[in-house]
């Protein structure tokens, strides 16, 4: 009765070579969507969490402003310091900053520009304060205090 | 003619492939850092113009919640002292909802709420006349640590928002989610907030205890 007879031949192999192009795939994912971090932060910043999040809609209105306390202490003091893009600027100069910030935008959008405040949770009001007062001079009155969600423990 | 060794296979070995694309893979998702642009969102006061002097306040006490912090970090909620932060939000939101003298507009707009939100409201005297009156004074010192005034905010937000997400059924959480480009979502917000404004006022911080 060996008429029908077992095939015994089938590989045991899983086909393992469409996986390079999987794992490709989620790395172009990954290459496509990472973006490296295009300032170098000179102050330190660690973000306070908050619940009631809200989600800017159009990300080229944001201006950031970082401030906190500086790393290089010898060179720029313990005081919080504000950083704009690369460097480190005074008060009086967030004015000029701002209206360089929104030379950048088109016509329409300028007034609807967005700054979000970095502020790192050691800091005092003071600082924040003042920064806003510039901010309403530049009349730049959209503010986004950046944090981060919070975690129900 | 001597054949050479063709025989041997032609195809370069791929195998170790995935494992050369897996390390670049890892590489990538270590320092991936999704950008993320979340946060509190506020409008300042428009900046003062030196020709008009700062105008009268004339609001009623009633119409006014008040919450202060020094710079010790000490809060004063109505002129009372608080310990707990979260009770803010709670204590906004009674006072938004009070409706305690609505005039005729008001009564439209308390007649339009949910019933959920229309038990709520307490109809005490000495408490906010109707949403469009009332208003979140907040008031810090140049001494108070960001962090706590963070919170503040973020507890007289949650105020709002609760209020918001409940009157068109959803919960404040899925409420902020709502996008402004989706049209359907964005009469959901329209109508959420409509005729409660979110009147919170910022004032300037008072000078001690500050750098």
């Amino acid at each position: 009765m060996s008429k029908f007879k077992k095939k015994t031949g089938t590989s045991q192999d899983i086909p393992t070579s469409a996986l390079p192009d999987i794992i490709f795939m989620l790395l172009f994912f990954f290459m496509v969507t990472t973006v490296l971090r295009e300032t170098d932060l000179l102050v330190e910043q660690k973000i306070p969490a908050a619940t009631q999040l809200q989600k800017l809609e159009k990300k080229s209105l944001v201006s950031y402003l970082y401030i906190g306390k500086p790393k290089n202490a010898a060179l720029y003091g313990t005081e919080p310091r504000i950083q704009a893009n690369d460097a480190i600027i005074s008060v009086d100069d967030i004015f000029r900053w701002v209206t360089e910030e929104k030379d950048k935008l088109s016509e329409i959008e300028r007034d609807q520009i967005t700054i979000s405040l970095k502020v790192d949770q050691e800091v005092k009001m003071g600082p924040i304060t003042d920064v806003q007062m510039e901010l309403r001079e530049a009349n730049a009155r959209k503010v986004l205090y950046a944090s981060i969600k919070k975690v129900d423990l | 003619m001597a054949k050479g060794k063709n025989r041997m296979s032609a195809e370069v070995n791929a195998g170790s492939m995935a494992d050369i694309a897996f390390l670049l893979l890892i590489f990538f998702l270590v320092t991936t850092t999704i950008a993320s642009d979340k946060g509190i969102t506020m409008l300042l006061p428009p900046k003062p113009d030196e020709n008009t002097p700062p105008p009268e306040v004339d609001k009623n006490a009633r119409n006014i919640f008040k919450v202060q912090i020094n710079s010790a970090d000490q809060l004063l909620v109505e002129d009372e002292p608080l310990e707990d932060v979260e009770e803010i939000s709670v204590m906004a939101k009674e006072f938004i909802l009070n409706f305690g003298r609505p005039d005729e507009a008001n009564q439209a707009l308390f007649n339009s709420l949910p019933a959920s939100l229309r038990a709520q409201a307490l109809r005490a005297d000495n408490s906010s006349d109707h949403p469009g009156e009332a208003v979140v004074s907040f008031k810090t010192d140049r001494g108070t640590s960001y962090e706590l005034y963070l919170q503040v905010l973020d507890e007289i937000k949650k105020a709002y928002f609760e209020i918001y997400g409940e009157r068109v059924g959803l919960s404040a959480d899925e409420y902020r989610a709502l996008s402004t480009r989706n049209p359907g979502e964005r009469e959901l917000i329209d109508r959420g907030k409509e005729n409660i404004p979110m009147n919170i006022s910022i004032a300037e911080p008072s000078k001690a205890g500050g750098n």
